[in-house]
């Protein structure tokens, strides 16, 4: 009975890790080189959907600038694994505990994640005194000037050249691991009292306010804890392309992984999964096009920038015709729970 | 001290443009509470406007070739049904939809703005030459003002002065600022909710062609990207104004624009690669201590 109902607990997300562990496994045991790429690739994109839904989806602020947070990450873990022989030339302005020495991949990776949540407070303290159209501006700002000063901060960051030379450790299972963890963070999350503080100031702020919620500790919570899974994130990005560079962290990301969570729902867990599933095997599709397949007997190759363009045509369909998304912000519950609820809503 | 003078004539003519996209963004905000990002990418499709599309660096000329005035004309219509068409495709069915979806929208249409251009003309950068004649500096009191410095600030200003005068004396303008007062109200009194969006969507296609025409003859160059940076400058340029507000458009356009000049004139040489930055840092100072803007408009009050 017990194990039951904690079955029944955890059931949005394991109805949602057991396929996804399905689709690693077939992957990993019978697809190629670059299926495998592709679903680590996807993986990674849920991490981050899923650290950008802990703090929109619970809050209702829209954030542009969260990828800012995967770029800190990023850097950090690649200034303590990187290239050690390089190092002390091309980031001669790195301080000597990085500059000379190497550290294991896991305890670069957590440091970096937390350094990304330790920002994320930082820029929280600050922004999350906004609140509307006022907050989504500033987090644009800040995501610009993270960009700004990365893409010069020559000695650091060596511009926006590449870093190159990153130990590629991530493999499907590795990602997995991740995803599970950010979606089991994400949801406990929710479900805590902070969570669901959280999401009644998304649902009424005034009534919220007058009911004596804190709004601004409440999101200033989320915005640090996302800041942590967009870290992760980060990381994961970096050790899987084994390079990095400033600008991949900028509105060509943030508007992908906004469209994902846009197109799953962005009010519940359930739904930032479900986006990163269908956008990704979209985009992948359509990238294939791009770079060439046959059909029928001649080659084909849609332009560049087909990809984009039919990615925004989407995320407009479901915001005009379906503006909660997919899933219509619901979550994955256990069957008997919805048919006693009637509409199995949980939000 | 001239040296001064020309630093601040660089620095109002930058504040012109900024304030000319800042006005146009907050003309249809305080109509539709919609930021309109799309907005850089009606530039970048008026710009793009006066070449042939080919995949070549310096293509042939379409409307560019074509006599100034009939150019202008050419490049103001294309702007126009831009924003109209965006309006009547995208924007017009979302019209009830909360001002974080319309956002995400207008992030969506700019997207597709950007790389239906792409597919159109790739995505390579272009060099084209307009308005030459407009190179030439003018000589005032030995400080010397680059023409086209000269044409940015007077059509600003005229058109600051056209916009004022619309607004107040004409009744399509009572109407615009009725709506952008209370929509609802403005609806039950008979102001017809589509006319009135329809328009202020082509006012800011207007502005959007008169800004392409100015950074083009600037800049010699055309680039999908282009209208980026200007639109986000313009962006937090409506935000500190004072959403809504257009008046505190305008002065947050000019606000920007100066400050990223000054700074760059200003700064010591190591730290002027950092000028943006430092730019919207002061976007988010000035947000923390006025959150309205500095004009704050009823628009920007959000209803409960």
């Amino acid at each position: 009975m017990m194990a039951l109902r904690l079955l029944k607990q955890a059931w949005p997300i394991l109805g949602l890790l057991l396929p996804l562990a399905l689709i690693v496994f077939l992957a990993d045991q019978f697809g190629s080189i670059s299926v495998e790429r592709s679903v680590t690739e996807g993986l990674i994109k849920i991490v981050t959907v899923v650290g950008l839904y802990i703090f929109i989806g619970n809050s209702g602020v829209v954030s542009f600038g969260h990828v800012a947070f995967m770029a800190i990450a990023a850097y950090a873990t690649a200034w303590q694994t990187c290239c050690s022989a390089l190092k002390p030339i091309t980031m001669s302005g790195l301080p000597d505990f990085l500059r000379s020495h190497t550290y294991p991949v896991l305890p670069a990776g957590i440091s970096a994640a937390t350094l990304a949540a330790a920002a994320a407070f930082i820029v929280g303290l600050v922004l999350m005194r906004l609140s509307g159209i006022a907050a989504s501006i500033s987090t644009l700002a800040a995501l610009f000037i993270l960009n700004v000063v990365y893409s010069n901060w020559d000695k650091v960051t060596m511009g926006t050249a590449s870093i190159v030379g990153l130990p590629t450790y991530v493999t499907p299972w590795v990602a997995f691991a991740c995803a599970g963890l950010a979606m089991v963070i994400a949801y406990l999350f929710q479900i805590s009292s902070w969570g669901l503080t959280l999401r009644a100031t998304r649902e009424d702020e005034v009534a919220a306010r007058a009911s004596g919620i804190s709004v601004y500790w409440m999101r200033l919570a989320a915005f640090t804890l996302s800041g942590f899974v967009m870290g992760m994130a980060g990381v994961l990005h970096a050790h899987f392309l084994g390079t990095i560079s400033v600008d991949t962290f900028f509105l060509g990301l943030t508007f992908i992984t906004l469209t994902m969570l846009v197109v799953g729902g962005m009010k519940s867990l359930s739904g930032a999964v479900l986006g990163v599933v269908v956008i990704s095997f979209v985009t992948d599709i359509l990238r294939r096009m791009e770079a060439g397949m046959s059909f029928g007997g001649g080659e084909v190759a849609l332009p560049a920038g087909s990809q984009e363009v039919v990615l925004a045509v989407v995320m407009l369909l479901v915001l005009i015709f379906r503006r909660d998304g997919l899933t219509k912000g619901r979550e994955f519950i256990w069957p008997s729970l919805s048919r006693q609820t009637g509409s199995g809503d949980v939000t | 001290m001239l040296n001064f003078i020309q630093v601040l004539i660089d620095a109002a003519a930058l504040g012109s443009l900024y304030a000319l996209v800042a006005l146009a963004i907050g003309l249809v905000f305080g109509i539709m509470r919609l930021i309109n990002f799309a907005q850089g990418d009606y530039l970048t499709i008026g710009a793009y406007s006066l070449v042939v599309p080919t995949a070549s660096v310096t293509p042939p000329l379409l409307f560019g070739a074509l006599p100034w005035p009939l150019m202008v004309a050419a490049v103001l219509a294309t702007c126009m049904i831009a924003a109209l068409l965006t309006e009547r495709i995208a924007f017009r069915p979302l019209r009830n939809a909360n001002p974080a979806t319309l956002l995400i929208s207008s992030f969506a249409v700019s997207y597709f703005l950007q790389h239906a251009l792409m597919l159109v003309h790739t995505g390579r950068p272009k060099s084209v030459a307009i308005g030459a004649s407009l190179a030439q500096a003018i000589d005032i009191f030995g400080v010397r003002i680059p023409g086209l410095q000269l044409v940015t600030m007077i059509t600003t200003v005229t058109l600051l002065i056209a916009f004022v005068i619309l607004l107040k004396k004409t009744a399509i303008g009572i109407q615009m600022r009725a709506a952008a007062e209370n929509f609802q109200m403005a609806r039950l009194l008979g102001v017809k909710a589509n006319k009135v969006i329809a328009f202020g969507f082509a006012l800011s296609g207007f502005l959007a062609g008169t800004v392409s025409l100015l950074l083009v003859a600037q800049t010699g160059t055309l680039d999908i990207r282009m209208g980026i940076m200007p639109v986000i400058y313009a962006f937090f340029a409506t935000v500190i104004g004072g959403m809504g507000s257009l008046a505190g458009a305008a002065l947050g356009g000019f606000l920007v624009g100066v400050t990223s000049v000054l700074l760059q004139a200003y700064l010591p040489p190591d730290l002027r690669p950092f000028r943006d930055a430092g730019v919207f840092a002061l976007v988010i100072l000035i947000l923390l201590a006025y959150p309205k803007g500095l004009i704050p408009s009823s628009a920007s009050r959000e209803r409960v």
